[in-house]
């Protein structure tokens, strides 16, 4: 019997031969990832008594959730952390305005295909577009691992999702993988490892496929894994500053599910409030007024997302009333959407560019919504109160297209191609 | 592990995320156990938390504690020294984090469906024997996978972070 791709990881850093599905092993990763919550993490990792880190060159630390902070006890928490950084010399730490921790990892080289990357964020996931098993994990956990580096690991079922066809040209990743998790439901994939393969996953961009294993977070997937191929090797050039060994699940691999998926035949997908599996193609809730609007996160704040978020409201105003938020998620994307002459158009729209970093996406800070308010954003969770307010408020999810033609007419829009 | 006796509160949904059980805004606020503990649901039902008694149990449905890696949802049962969660089914996050703070979560869909059928169970009395994996209600018997391996090591030890010192304090 063949290997899935996620034994082969798990095989190749636990230094065990033939682990079998449903086995614990002990794992090391090559990088521990954490961001805003490393305050309270060094807080437990200190009273678990330890001397030093298990390795300073292997964890890394992003400043993204509440950048730049709106009150002292945040700003504190930063305070914090820029501590525990200097005392333990940690080197991967990037302080506020770096951006987004999903997106600095990858743009700084450090995600490595084949290895495990443990994060205390559930969008962790995000890093199996490079080949990587990206595994969420909790505070506590991750301040053991900053201890000990290493962890358990249950060796996963996997799902075998092949996409194949071309889109049409209205759709997009986002749309394609608000439809799958439509179709597998919130908890579809509980304790599952996702591959993803097929013509259209060949064919999409190192973004598409950041929003593809972000999203997989979304169905439960305990982390969701797109083989190396030429893409993912031309972004790792002049990043990666190592060697890498590829690895790829055997022809005879034993899946618990294979899903088809054929993209020529899809429409613009939104998900409805409150659920991200409330899934349906946006002509379905077309005409519903919206108060906000956001570009941004770790899901769609790239600079493919940004531009064709211009392209649509280029030499044109946002309805009247309404606000758009942008959010780079990162300052590599805020620079080339600055050299591209995007923040120019997006500002000229009546767009409100902000620092990199999440943003309102988890409703802490920097553009929540009001009681009875509606937004439409391009990030990955729509539960009630997510953005801030549950008091009669509603947050619907789709893709930088779908988001950028809805704010010039202050409600849904179905977005038909250039 | 003594027997845990206390009463019961119905969250009758699936998907209960984190965010519902513990709201964002809270997220990076150093608070205490205790201090989460007056968050719990609180964007479910205001003051929900002051129905959580001592070893009293949350019931509830598929995909429980879904979302967020945040263990502030997990933290806020400890803090109000909750018995634990009984649901049809956890998120895999939800379940490690309740593992590595020793929180007692039990996946049990028909005594989930009992309690579903009863028409207003809240506040029913019922035991939890963690050890052998039984849940009593009411003289029926609901019989749960104890948890084993590492993951009983880690709960028995009272935590990730106490069992990771003790392993730090053996190298």
């Amino acid at each position: 019997m063949g290997k899935t791709l996620i034994q082969k990881i798990i095989e190749k850093n636990s230094g065990k031969k033939d682990v079998k599905v449903g086995e614990i092993v002990f794992v090391k990763p090559s990088v521990v990832l954490s961001h805003d919550n490393s305050a309270d993490i060094s807080k437990t990792f200190e009273k678990m008594g330890p001397k030093r880190v298990f390795d300073p060159s292997k964890i890394f630390i992003a400043l993204d959730h509440e950048v730049p902070p709106p009150d002292s006890k945040k700003a504190l928490n930063h305070s914090m952390i820029r501590e525990f950084v200097k005392k333990y010399g940690i080197v991967n730490f990037f302080d506020c305005g770096e951006g987004i921790c999903h997106q600095v990892l990858p743009e700084k080289g450090l995600v490595e295909p084949s290895t495990v990357v443990f994060g205390s964020d559930s969008h962790t996931t995000t890093h199996g577009a490079f080949g990587a098993a990206g595994i969420p994990v909790g505070r506590t956990e991750t301040a053991s691992l900053w201890a000990l580096g290493e962890t358990w690991l249950k060796v996963p079922e996997s799902f075998k999702i092949i996409i194949n066809g071309d889109a049409p040209k209205n759709v997009f990743p986002k749309d394609v993988i608000l439809h799958i998790i439509g179709l597998i439901g919130a908890d579809g994939a509980t304790y599952i490892s996702v591959e993803f393969t097929g013509d259209y996953v060949n064919k999409m961009s190192m973004g598409g496929r950041m929003t593809f294993c972000n999203l997989s977070a979304e169905m439960g997937a305990k982390d969701a894994i797109i083989p190396v191929d030429d893409v993912t090797k031309a972004f790792l050039k002049g990043r990666l500053k190592k060697d890498y060994e590829p690895l790829y699940a055997d022809n005879d691999a034993e899946y618990a599910k294979v899903i088809e998926i054929d993209a020529s035949k899809l429409t613009p997908q939104i998900a409805k409030p409150h659920k991200v599996d409330n899934v349906s193609p946006v002509s379905e809730v077309k005409g519903k007024k919206i108060d906000l609007f956001f570009l941004g996160t770790c899901t769609n704040g790239r600079t493919e997302d940004l531009e064709i978020a211009a392209k649509i409201l280029k030499g044109k105003k946002i309805k009247a009333g309404s606000r758009l938020l942008v959010y780079p998620a990162s300052k590599e994307v805020l620079l080339e959407c600055l050299d591209k002459g995007i923040i120019k158009t997006l500002v000229e729209a009546g767009g409100e560019i902000n620092t990199p970093a999440c943003g309102p996406c988890l409703g802490a800070y920097g553009g929540v919504i009001a009681p009875n308010e509606r937004a439409l954003s391009t990030a990955n969770r729509n539960f009630k109160g997510r953005m801030g307010c549950s008091e009669n408020t509603e947050v619907y999810l789709a893709s930088p297209a779908t988001v950028a033609l809805s704010a010039l007419y202050g409600e849904i829009t179905e977005y038909q191609g250039e | 592990m003594e027997k845990i006796k206390g009463k019961i509160h119905v969250v009758k949904e699936n998907d209960v995320n984190t965010d519902l059980i513990y709201a964002g805004k809270y997220t990076y606020e150093i608070l205490t156990p205790e201090e989460m503990g007056k968050k719990t649901l609180e964007d479910f039902e205001k003051d929900y938390y002051k129905k959580i008694g001592e070893n009293d149990f949350i019931v509830s449905g598929t995909n429980f504690g879904c979302g967020s890696s945040r263990e502030q949802a997990v933290t806020c049962f400890k803090g109000l020294k909750a018995g634990g969660i009984i649901a049809k089914s956890f998120s895999r996050l939800y379940f490690r984090n309740a593992v590595n703070k020793a929180l007692l979560v039990i996946e049990q869909k028909d005594f989930v469906d009992h309690i579903y059928s009863v028409g207003n169970a809240d506040g029913l009395e019922i035991e939890v024997d963690a050890e052998n994996g039984i849940i009593l209600c009411g003289g029926k018997e609901f019989s749960f996978a104890p948890l084993t391996g590492q993951a009983k090591e880690i709960f028995d030890a009272g935590g990730l972070a106490e069992y990771t010192k003790r392993k730090l304090a053996a190298m």
